[in-house]
């Protein structure tokens, strides 16, 4: 090959290709060349591929240093103690069993309470709302209450429940509270969940001459009721580590007695947990150790439930 | 020629502003089986959903004109459509079962309908949907397994007896046999062959040979008006005339298979 000034060199580009010359003779103009430089790039992705797997290693290994410490300073104190003692002075008399019943009571109550509300809102919205600005802005206004950060709740609460209903530091009023804070979540879920079901589906029942809430009371909500329990599961662990609504509502740390009704003055888990690791005394922390064990052992439990009715509910279409 | 079962009188149908179907004037005689064909995006699914009233579940949809069935406009502010929907059933293009068992599939229809019979006349019901529907010596010893976990030419007579069951009038096949197999289309075909002796049947199809095979009338539609937006009904007679005969160029470029 010949330079421009006249020299001799040797080609090093690669070889033009069938296309190429394929390229020429279609009268296509240059023939193009390619360098495919596969060592680069083969080191770029491995370099890529480190850079990700090194992501989620910091991840996993801070988790397990969290688990690891929690279960080392926990576990001495997670005796049958932990469950059958009210808080006290004394760390080795100390236990989380009004926190426990506390966590229990706002669970299952917040549940029966919010599951009709937030179900019930989700299937109008989706199934009966007619499509016009008014519901468009309630959509959107819903899906944004489901960010708003939960202590503007507990300030909600505290104004409307403790003071302006006049409920007090009762569990009612942390149940109505936690329900502000978790319906949104619900009636997002719901509503995916209901969006699911096809079109298909809908008209076969409409065209044999059901109505629409026959429609949705015999199969849309029957198919999609898996995806709505999984939501709700979701939305009830979120609340059952929300501090700062309850706290904020009055939720008391140190409550020595059982819970007798809805109108008792409580307190949960993470208030407990709270309370203790802000004790100056070692023990404390260890106690507050366990008490995470707990409610971690709890968090667990529901999402693995949430997983389980997911997979036994769920239809394929 | 045979008693009319619908009358259609300047039916137009709007999505939005946009007219989807403009003008449509068509008599379908009862007990035969009536085929609607033409070139995709011309409006035929449209058509046929204006005849039981499931447009109106899209928004934006308006429909014009008169629909006139048992004597009555089925667009009458006065009429339900859940009735319509009941006495003038649909097969759709899919086959869409309920992910319930078979004999479900077919109760549920009597059931909101108001059947308040004995269990054992709910069975008898089932059991002269499904035979009706040529399924029941197929199924009749699996009632109870769901019906998804039928094959698919199965799941569409499924759907047919569905609507057997409820007794209609007229039976409207939005394309019942695209999603099938040669086999399981020729089961279906069989099938509509028997139940025009109980039923006005009207079918949209997009195989020339199924209207040809399969129905007594075809009516073409083809777009018109401004800009050529708007579907309507350009002839309707015998199927043996359109095929064969045809009095429209445009009827005859299609089913002799220069365009569409």
């Amino acid at each position: 090959m010949t330079t421009d000034d006249g020299r001799r060199t040797t080609d090093h580009r690669p070889q033009t290709t069938n296309y190429g010359r394929q390229a020429v003779r279609a009268g296509w103009g240059v023939a193009p060349t390619f360098e495919p430089n596969l060592p680069r790039r083969k080191v770029m992705g491995m370099v890529w591929e480190g850079v990700a797997l090194l992501a989620i290693l910091l991840g996993i290994a801070m988790l397990l240093t969290l688990l690891v410490k929690v279960f080392v300073d926990g576990l001495p104190y997670l005796r049958p103690q932990l469950f059958t003692e009210f808080p006290s002075r004394f760390p080795d008399k100390a236990g989380l069993r009004s926190a426990l019943q506390g966590s229990i009571w706002l669970m299952v109550m917040t549940a029966l309470l919010s599951f009709p509300l937030g179900v019930g809102a989700g299937i109008y919205l989706e199934e009966f709302a007619p499509k016009n600005a008014l519901t468009r802005f309630i959509e959107i206004n819903v899906a944004n209450l489901a960010g708003v950060p939960s202590i503007i709740y507990g300030l909600l609460g505290l104004g409307l429940f403790v003071r302006g209903l006049g409920l007090g530091r009762s569990l009612l009023a942390g149940v109505l509270t936690m329900t502000l804070v978790i319906l949104p979540i619900i009636i997002v879920s719901t509503r995916e969940a209901l969006r699911a079901v096809p079109a298909s589906i809908r008209e076969a029942a409409l065209a044999l001459g059901a109505s629409r809430w026959e429609m949705v009371r015999d199969h849309v909500l029957v198919y999609s009721m898996g995806g709505i329990l999984t939501g709700m599961i979701l939305a009830l662990s979120r609340a059952i580590g929300e501090t700062a609504p309850l706290i904020t509502i009055g939720a008391l740390t140190y409550i020595a007695f059982d819970l007798r009704g809805p109108l008792d003055i409580f307190t949960v888990l993470p208030i407990q947990i709270f309370n203790w690791v802000s004790m100056p005394q070692e023990a404390f922390h260890r106690l507050a150790a366990a008490g995470i064990i707990v409610l971690l052992a709890l968090l667990l439990t529901m999402n693995a439930l949430a997983i389980w009715l997911r997979n036994r509910l769920q239809k394929r279409w | 020629m045979e008693q009319i079962a619908l009358e259609l009188h300047n039916l137009r149908v709007y999505y939005g502003n946009f007219l989807a179907i403009k003008d449509v004037n068509l008599s379908i005689p009862r007990n035969q089986i009536t085929a609607i064909i033409g070139p995709s995006g011309v409006g035929k699914s449209t058509l046929l959903r204006a005849i039981n009233r499931m447009n109106e579940l899209v928004p934006g949809c308006r429909t014009e004109g008169e629909i006139i069935f048992d004597g009555r406009n089925i667009y009458d502010p006065k009429v339900d459509p859940a009735e319509i929907r009941r006495r003038i059933g649909m097969v759709f293009q899919k086959p869409n079962p309920f992910p319930k068992s078979i004999y479900e599939n077919i109760a549920w229809g009597l059931r909101i309908n108001g059947f308040r019979e004995s269990r054992a006349q709910m069975d008898e019901a089932v059991e002269g949907a499904l035979r009706a529907a040529a399924l029941w010596d197929e199924v009749k010893d699996k009632l109870h397994q769901s019906g998804l976990s039928l094959s698919g030419g199965q799941q569409q007579r499924l759907c047919i007896a569905r609507v057997i069951a409820l007794q209609p009038e007229v039976i409207l096949l939005d394309e019942p046999a695209s999603a099938l197999d040669p086999i399981a289309t020729l089961k279906i075909e069989e099938l509509m062959r028997e139940l025009k002796r109980d039923y006005t049947l009207v079918i949209v199809t997009h195989n020339m040979q199924q209207a040809a095979r399969v129905s007594d009338y075809t009516a073409m539609m083809m777009l018109t008006g401004e800009g050529e937006r708007s579907g309507t009904v350009i002839e309707f007679d015998r199927t043996k005339v359109i095929f064969t005969n045809p009095r429209d160029k445009r009827t005859e470029d299609y089913v002799t298979g220069r365009f569409g």
